[in-house]
């Protein structure tokens, strides 16, 4: 078995159901965004804040970004794993990857927080 | 008449600074075929000795002679020239694995992540049975499309996960033979061998893109035997 410290899961299997467990979020989140802007077209700035500002957008918003966090946190460990094969230049990679993720994470908290 | 020319990957460490392609022409009658391997010895016993290359059985038994023929991995002894459908053939050595002279690869990482998955039968029942272990015919046909795998080694060398990870992704081959085991109604490690493969690489960094399947020379699906053990995996762990 090889014991890996720099992945999200505790293991394989949780590493796999994780990857695609947080895929079907993104893409219903990505299919329910685009069908919200071809219902509305032409969206003012109102039309966002209210449809942001709607307690469901909020959770699933926040749902998809948790996704996105957890999705790419795996997606890019492994693609860094491929390909890099320095591990100190790939941990440093992994690191700047994963604090650009949470900074993602935050600032979609504290946006939707605003609305 | 009809020239086929032969661009063949060459390398002697003893000799050489870097690997070359040498050329070599064979002429073949218009309606004559023969095997990439016999054209080989052809070529070895005609033109240049030095040319080194393993073989065996010659008749895709015993897997020694994968090779990557215009592109593509196989067996050479198997391999109609004319299934190539060029006239000029380009053989390099199995890719991912170290040149130890012109075709010739070092197979060592190859075997160790075999040995890994533990590829004999692990029955701990306190009392063997007086003749043998019995199975039904259900159970044995489960091994079939499993068992068969000669360990040539055309699929591993053709899959990017086990190229970037030979020493942790254990490959197609070796999955394929771990697979052999835990569907084998007669071995009872099945939660051990699990526990084994259970990491980020050893199974997982299969991202299913069939490259083994396309090689395989005897026909099997490696693809659906990692399928079946991360089928496994998962539904012991949900």
């Amino acid at each position: 078995m090889v014991k890996i410290a720099s992945t999200f899961g505790r293991s394989g299997t949780h590493d796999y159901i994780l990857l695609r467990a947080s895929a079907l979020i993104l893409a219903s989140y990505a299919v329910f965004l685009i069908a919200w802007l071809v219902c509305n077209p032409g969206v003012s700035y109102a039309d966002w804040v209210g449809f942001f500002g709607h307690i469901g957008v909020k959770i699933y918003t926040l749902l998809a970004l948790t996704g996105l966090l957890i999705h790419a946190w795996i997606g890019i460990w492994q693609v860094l794993t491929d390909y890099v094969k320095n591990s100190l230049l790939r941990g440093a990679i992994q690191y700047v990857v994963v604090i650009a993720l949470f900074v993602y994470w935050f600032t979609g908290l504290f946006v939707l927080w605003g609305v | 008449m009809k020239k086929l020319t032969f661009s063949i990957y060459r390398y002697n460490p003893e000799v050489d600074t870097k690997p070359r392609m040498q050329d070599y022409t064979l002429e073949l009658e218009d309606n004559q075929d023969l095997m990439v391997l016999e054209a080989l010895i052809k070529i070895k016993e005609e033109q240049d000795p030095s040319l080194a290359f393993r073989r065996s059985c010659r008749e895709g038994v015993c897997g020694s002679d994968g090779l990557n023929m215009n592109g593509k991995n196989g067996l050479a002894c198997i391999t109609n020239l004319s299934s190539l459908k060029s006239n000029k053939i380009v053989i390099r050595p199995l890719p991912g694995l170290p040149v130890m002279r012109d075709l010739i690869v070092d197979m060592t990482q190859f075997y160790k992540q075999y040995e890994k998955v533990k590829p004999y039968l692990i029955n701990d029942e306190k009392t063997p049975p007086a003749r043998e272990r019995l199975q039904s015919p259900e159970e044995r046909a489960k091994l079939d499309g499993l068992y068969e795998c000669i360990l040539c080694a055309c699929c591993s060398t053709s899959c990017p996960s086990f190229w970037w990870n030979p020493d942790k992704f254990v490959g197609p081959a070796g999955l394929l033979h771990a697979y052999r085991f835990l569907a084998d109604s007669r071995d009872t490690a099945t939660e051990q061998r699990l526990d084994d493969l259970d990491d980020a690489f050893s199974v997982f960094r299969c991202h299913g893109i069939m490259n083994c399947v396309n090689v395989c020379p005897k026909g099997l699906n490696p693809t659906k035997a990692i399928g079946h053990i991360k089928s496994m995996l998962l539904s012991r762990a949900v």
